[in-house]
C-alpha cells in the first residue's frame, strides 16, 4: 500500500464535511466581539505618538479627565510599569521584555501615550484633543544600515528591558536577537564549487489585513473578575500576559475568543486586552477598544521587512557545494517575534536542498518604525524568495532546467538535515526526518498543469508583451516541537452526542470543525455529533493557539487522544451493558457492538446508562499533546506571466499553487487554505508595501492606497492537493495553512527573469519596479 | 448619555421605524446599535465592503452615509436575506462551496449580490465582477466565493427568460 492510500478507509476524516459555523456566519448572526457589546460600553480612544522617537518631557491629562462623558484616562502616570512581552509565545518567550502599559518614551509614530475611557467615541476623541503632551525628540532610527551604526541612537535605553531566557540581546545597539549556526564548512564546500553567488536581496514591510480590525471587550463579572472577550489567536497567552501587565492574578481573569474575522498572525499579539481590562478594573464599566482601519495599519503588526545575503557554490552537475544565509530583519520598535522570525528564515529554508556545507546567520534590529510581528509564513516567506531566486540562478549557470536543479536536489522521505538539529526557537533545534514527503509529485503534477514543457528562455523573445514561466518549491512546518502544547477535552451528552472543548483557537481556518472530524473519527460516530467549544480560559483545556502551523497537527492529536480515551470508557460500559468482556465488543456507527454483529448498544443508550442507571459516571476523556517533530507540509508553485514591457504591468495568466499537506481532514477547507494563502501571496508580491514619509509615519493607511485584492484582480488560480501520510500526526495530517504564501515573490521573480532577462531582488513587483529592472538588463 | 433631539425615518427590511440618532452618526453605527449587527465595521473609509447594505436597492457602504441619509428611503441588512430554516440561495451555496472561512466580508458579499441579482437581468463575469469588486475578503482567495455565486447566478438565469445584456446601475 503506498503511504497516501493509508487514507482511504476513513469515514469523517478526509472528507469535506461543511463547515460548522458557516450558515451561522453566512446570516450574519452575532458571532465577533463587536456583536457583543452592551449598549452602554464605554468606548475607548488612544492618543498616538505622532512622532518615531521622542521622550516626553510632559503630559498633562487633567483637562481631559474632565471634560464631559470621561470615566478614566490612562498613562504612565497612573499605571503599574511593568515590562513585558506582547507576543503570545510560550513561557518564558524567547523575547525581550521591552513594552509598558504606558512609558515615557515613544518609539514609532502610532504608538501608545494615553488612552480615554469615555460614554461616546466622539467624547473620548474630544477628550484626546486636551491632551497636553511635551516631546523631547530623538534622532529616529528607519533604516537597518542606521540601526547597526556604531553610536547609532538606542531605541531601548530603560534599564528593564531583558530576555527572561539567556539568548543574545543587546538593546545598546539596537540587536534585539543574533542565531547562527555552520553544518560543515561553508568557506571548504565552496571552494568545491564550479560556480559561486553572492546576491542580496529585500523584502517589504506589509501587512495581515484582517478585514475585522483588532476588538477587545472587557468587563466586570458580578464576582468581581475581569472577563475579555477579545479577537486572540492565543487566548491562555492573552491571559497570562494581561495578568502580568496589570499586576493581577492570573485566576482573576477569563479570556473567551468568539468568532474572530481572520487574524493571519496579527493577533497573535496582546495590543488591546491590557488597556481594556485595565479600564474595566478602573470603571467597573464594559471598555469596548476597536482598532479603525488607519490604527490597524500602523499601530497593528506587520509582516518583517528582511534584508537577505546568500552565498553559494554549485558545481556543474548540479550540486550544492555551500550555502551561507546572512538575514537580517527590522523588527520595528519592539522586539517580540525577532528572534523566532530570523530562525524561521533559516529553518524552514534551509533544509529544502541537499547540501552539506550550510552556514547561518541571523540578526533582528530594532527601528523606529512600525511593529512587525507573526505574519502567515513567519521568516520563510522571506527567504524562500531569496532561496528560491538564487535556485534560479544556479540552474542557469550550470545550464540545467530550473525543475530539474530543483528535483535532483530537494529532501526526500527518510532523510534529515542538520539544519533541524541546530536551529530551534531561543535552544538548539530538535533533530528530525521527514516522514511524509510528496513534492517531487507535486512538482511533477505543477509542471504538467503549466504546461512547464512549453517554457522558453527569454532570450529568444521579443516585441511589447512578454511570457515567461516560473516556479519555486516550498516548505514550512507544523507546531514548534517539545515547545508547543494542545489540550482537549470531550464527554457524552444523553443522546449520545459529545462536546468536544478545545483550548485550539480557530481564526476563520475552520479547525473547530477539522478538531470535530477528527473526534468523529476516533470515536467512530458522526462529525455532526460534536458541539465544539473552543478557545475559553475558565472552560476549555490550554492550548497554546493558532500560530506556527500547530493546530490540525499538534492539537488534533490532542483531540484524537481525548476522543480515544473516552472511547475506552464507552467501550467498557458498552460491554457492561451487553453482558459480554470488554475484548468482545467494538465501536462502529455511534454504536458498541458485540464481535458476532448480533447485539449493539447505541452511544445514546451508553450515555442515559452511564449518566442516570447504574454504576453512573461521566464518560469524559482528556489527553494533551505535545511534539516532537515539525513535519514540513511542501509546496510546488508555478506561474505564467505576461509583462508589459512598455509599462512594467505583469499580468498573471495562471498560477498553479500544489501542496502535500499530508492527510486533508477537510479537502474543501484545505483548498480553502491553499487558495487564500496563494492569493494573499500574489497580492503581496505584486503590490502591497508600507510607504513611509520622511519622519517614518505610514503614508498608505487605508486598502485605497494599500491595496490587497479584489475578486476583480484574481488571476486564474489551480489548487491541486497531492495526497501523503504523515505517521505521526492525526490520521496521516500535517499542516496547511501558511506554506502557500511563500511562493508568488519568487515565483514572478523567476517568470519576469525567463519572460525578460530581468532579475530583480526586491519586491513587490509594481510596474516602477519592473521597468527599472527591464531598463537595466537592456544596459548590460 | 447625550440627550438626542434628532430622528431619522427609513423602511428597515420592509417595516417602517423611526430611529433616535445625530446628524454625525453614521448609517452603520444606528443600525449596529438597534440589533442589526450583521453588518461589519471593517474599515469606516468605504473602501473593504463589510458595511454593505442596500440602499433603495444598490449597494451602499453603510460605513460613510450618514444615518439622516436614509431618510424615507429603504434599507436592506443581512438579517432580511436568510434565516437558519431558510437560508437565502447565495447563502446555501457559499455554506456548500466552502466559501465561508472567517465570514466577516461574507454578509456584505451577500448584500452586493442581492444588489447584483435584483437589479441585472444578465450575469456576465465581467458583471458580476463590477458588482463585487467592493467587497475585500482576506481569507479565501474568492475561489469559492466565486464558484457559489457563479452557481447562484446561473441558477437564477436559467429560471428567468433570456434578456438583453446591459449592465444597469453597478455599484459606484
Amino acid at each position: 500500500m503506498k503511504r497516501h492510500e493509508k487514507a482511504r478507509n476513513f469515514k469523517q476524516v478526509n472528507t469535506s464535511v461543511t463547515k460548522i459555523d458557516a450558515l451561522q456566519l453566512a446570516l450574519g448572526k452575532d458571532s465577533y466581539v463587536a456583536d457583543f457589546v452592551p449598549n452602554d460600553a464605554l468606548i475607548i480612544k488612544m492618543l498616538w505618538s505622532p512622532h518615531a522617537h521622542a521622550r516626553i518631557k510632559k503630559l498633562d491629562v487633567s483637562k481631559a479627565e474632565k471634560m464631559p462623558g470621561v470615566k478614566a484616562v490612562l498613562w504612565y502616570g497612573n499605571v503599574p510599569r511593568i515590562a513585558h512581552c506582547t507576543a503570545g509565545q510560550g513561557f518564558p518567550e524567547p523575547s525581550p521584555y521591552d513594552t509598558f502599559m504606558f512609558d515615557k518614551k515613544v518609539r514609532f509614530v502610532g504608538d501608545r501615550v494615553a488612552a480615554v475611557a469615555a460614554e461616546t467615541e466622539e467624547q473620548a476623541l474630544a477628550a484626546l484633543e486636551v491632551i497636553k503632551v511635551e516631546y523631547e525628540l530623538l534622532k529616529p532610527v528607519f533604516t537597518l544600515d542606521e540601526a547597526m551604526a556604531p553610536g547609532a541612537p538606542v531605541i531601548h535605553d530603560e534599564a528593564e528591558a531583558h530576555v527572561p531566557i539567556p539568548i543574545p540581546y543587546e538593546p545598546k545597539k539596537n540587536l534585539v536577537a543574533h542565531v547562527a549556526c555552520e553544518a560543515g564548512s561553508f568557506e571548504a564546500g565552496l571552494k568545491q564549487a564550479d560556480f559561486k553567488f553572492d546576491h542580496t536581496y529585500e523584502t517589504p514591510y506589509a501587512q495581515h489585513c484582517p478585514i475585522e480590525p483588532y476588538t477587545s471587550l472587557a468587563q466586570i463579572a458580578p464576582s468581581g473578575r475581569i472577563h475579555i472577550t477579545t479577537s486572540t489567536q492565543v487566548p491562555f497567552h492573552c491571559r497570562r500576559i494581561v495578568a502580568k501587565t496589570l499586576d493581577v492574578p492570573v485566576q482573576k481573569i477569563r479570556v473567551v475568543k468568539p468568532r474572530i474575522g481572520g487574524g493571519f498572525g496579527c493577533k497573535q499579539e496582546i495590543l488591546l486586552d491590557d488597556v481594556t481590562a485595565m479600564f474595566a478594573l478602573r470603571t467597573g464599566r464594559a471598555c469596548l477598544w476597536q482598532f479603525n482601519r488607519e490604527e490597524t495599519f500602523r499601530t497593528g503588526r506587520t509582516r518583517h521587512p528582511f534584508r537577505i545575503r546568500l552565498q553559494a557554490g554549485v558545481k556543474k552537475d548540479g550540486t550544492i557545494t555551500a550555502i551561507n544565509m546572512e538575514a537580517i530583519n527590522n523588527t520595528g520598535a519592539y522586539g517580540g517575534h525577532g528572534l523566532t522570525v530570523v530562525s524561521c528564515a533559516g529553518s524552514k529554508v534551509l533544509p529544502l536542498y541537499h547540501c552539506e556545507n550550510i552556514k547561518f546567520d541571523g540578526k533582528s534590529y530594532y527601528t523606529n518604525l512600525p511593529v512587525a510581528g507573526a505574519y502567515r509564513g513567519f521568516g520563510a516567506t522571506q527567504a524562500f524568495f531569496a532561496m528560491e531566486s538564487l535556485m534560479d540562478q544556479m540552474a542557469e549557470a550550470i545550464g540545467m532546467d530550473p525543475m530539474k536543479f530543483r528535483q535532483i536536489n530537494h529532501i526526500r522521505e527518510g532523510e534529515g538535515s542538520p539544519i533541524f538539529a541546530a536551529l530551534g526557537e531561543g535552544r538548539e533545534g530538535t533533530p528530525m526526518t521527514v516522514g511524509s514527503n510528496a513534492l517531487a509529485e507535486c512538482i511533477v503534477q505543477g509542471a504538467e498543469a503549466i504546461k512547464w514543457q512549453d517554457r522558453k528562455d527569454w532570450r529568444g523573445k521579443t516585441g511589447r508583451y512578454r511570457r515567461g514561466m516560473g516556479m519555486a518549491c516550498l516548505m514550512q512546518g507544523s507546531s514548534i516541537p517539545d515547545i508547543d502544547m494542545g489540550a482537549a477535552s470531550i464527554k457524552i451528552n444523553d443522546d449520545g452526542s459529545f462536546n468536544l472543548l478545545v483550548g485550539a483557537t480557530d481564526l476563520g481556518t475552520g479547525s473547530d470543525t477539522v478538531l470535530a472530524q477528527i473526534a468523529a473519527e476516533e470515536l467512530e460516530t458522526a462529525t455532526d455529533k460534536m458541539i465544539v467549544y473552543s478557545s475559553d480560559t475558565d472552560l476549555t483545556p490550554f492550548d497554546v493557539g493558532a500560530y506556527a502551523s500547530s493546530t490540525t497537527y499538534l492539537s488534533g492529536e490532542a483531540v484524537r487522544k481525548a476522543a480515544a480515551d473516552a472511547k475506552r470508557q464507552i467501550l467498557h460500559t458498552g460491554a457492561e451493558m451487553l453482558g459480554l468482556p470488554v475484548e468482545q465488543v467494538r465501536c462502529e456507527d455511534s454504536a458498541v457492538i458485540s464481535a458476532d454483529d448480533k447485539h449493539r448498544v447505541t452511544y445514546g443508550d451508553i450515555a442515559k446508562y452511564s449518566l442516570y442507571q447504574k454504576n453512573q459516571y461521566q464518560i469524559i476523556g482528556t489527553a494533551s499533546h505535545i511534539t516532537k517533530k515539525s513535519p514540513p507540509p511542501f509546496a510546488a508553485h508555478f506561474a505564467e506571466i505576461e509583462v508589459d514591457t512598455w509599462t512594467g504591468f505583469i499580468k498573471v495568466l495562471n498560477y498553479v499553487s500544489t501542496i502535500d499537506c499530508g492527510t486533508a481532514v477537510n479537502p474543501q477547507l484545505a483548498e480553502g487554505q491553499t487558495e487564500g494563502g496563494t492569493l494573499n501571496g500574489i497580492s503581496y508580491a505584486l503590490t502591497e508595501e508600507y510607504l513611509f514619509d520622511r519622519d517614518g509615519k505610514m503614508q498608505n493607511a487605508s486598502f485605497a492606497d494599500y491595496h490587497i485584492y479584489s475578486m476583480r484582480d484574481r488571476p486564474p488560480l489551480n489548487i491541486i492537493l497531492v495526497p501523503s501520510y504523515e505517521d505521526t500526526g492525526p490520521f496521516g495530517a500535517k499542516s496547511v495553512s501558511e506554506v502557500s504564501i511563500n511562493g508568488a515573490a519568487p515565483v514572478f521573480a523567476n517568470a519576469l527573469y525567463n519572460a525578460t532577462g530581468a532579475r530583480v531582488r526586491e519586491f513587490p513587483l509594481t510596474p516602477e519596479r519592473v521597468l527599472k529592472a527591464i531598463k537595466a538588463a537592456e544596459k548590460k | 448619555m447625550t440627550t438626542t433631539t434628532h430622528t431619522v425615518t427609513f423602511t428597515i427590511n420592509g417595516e417602517k421605524k423611526t430611529f433616535a440618532t445625530r446628524p454625525d452618526e453614521k448609517l452603520l453605527t444606528l443600525l449596529r446599535r438597534e440589533g442589526y449587527r450583521g453588518t461589519k465595521y471593517g474599515c469606516g473609509q468605504g473602501t473593504c465592503g463589510a458595511c454593505t447594505v442596500l440602499l433603495d436597492g444598490r449597494a451602499t457602504y453603510a460605513c460613510l452615509l450618514y444615518a439622516m441619509q436614509a431618510e424615507g428611503r429603504k434599507v436592506r441588512t443581512i438579517e432580511s436575506v436568510g434565516t437558519f430554516d431558510k437560508p437565502g440561495e447565495f447563502q446555501k451555496e457559499l455554506v456548500a462551496a466552502g466559501a465561508v472561512q472567517c465570514g466577516y466580508c461574507i454578509p456584505g458579499m451577500v448584500m452586493s449580490a442581492t444588489a447584483l441579482m435584483e437589479t441585472e437581468e444578465v450575469f456576465e463575469d465581467e458583471i458580476v465582477k463590477e458588482y463585487m469588486d467592493g467587497n475585500l475578503c482576506r481569507c479565501t482567495g474568492y475561489e469559492k466565493i466565486w464558484v457559489a455565486l457563479r452557481k447562484t447566478l446561473d441558477k437564477q438565469a436559467s429560471a428567468k427568460p433570456a434578456a438583453k445584456k446591459t449592465a444597469k446601475g453597478a455599484k459606484k
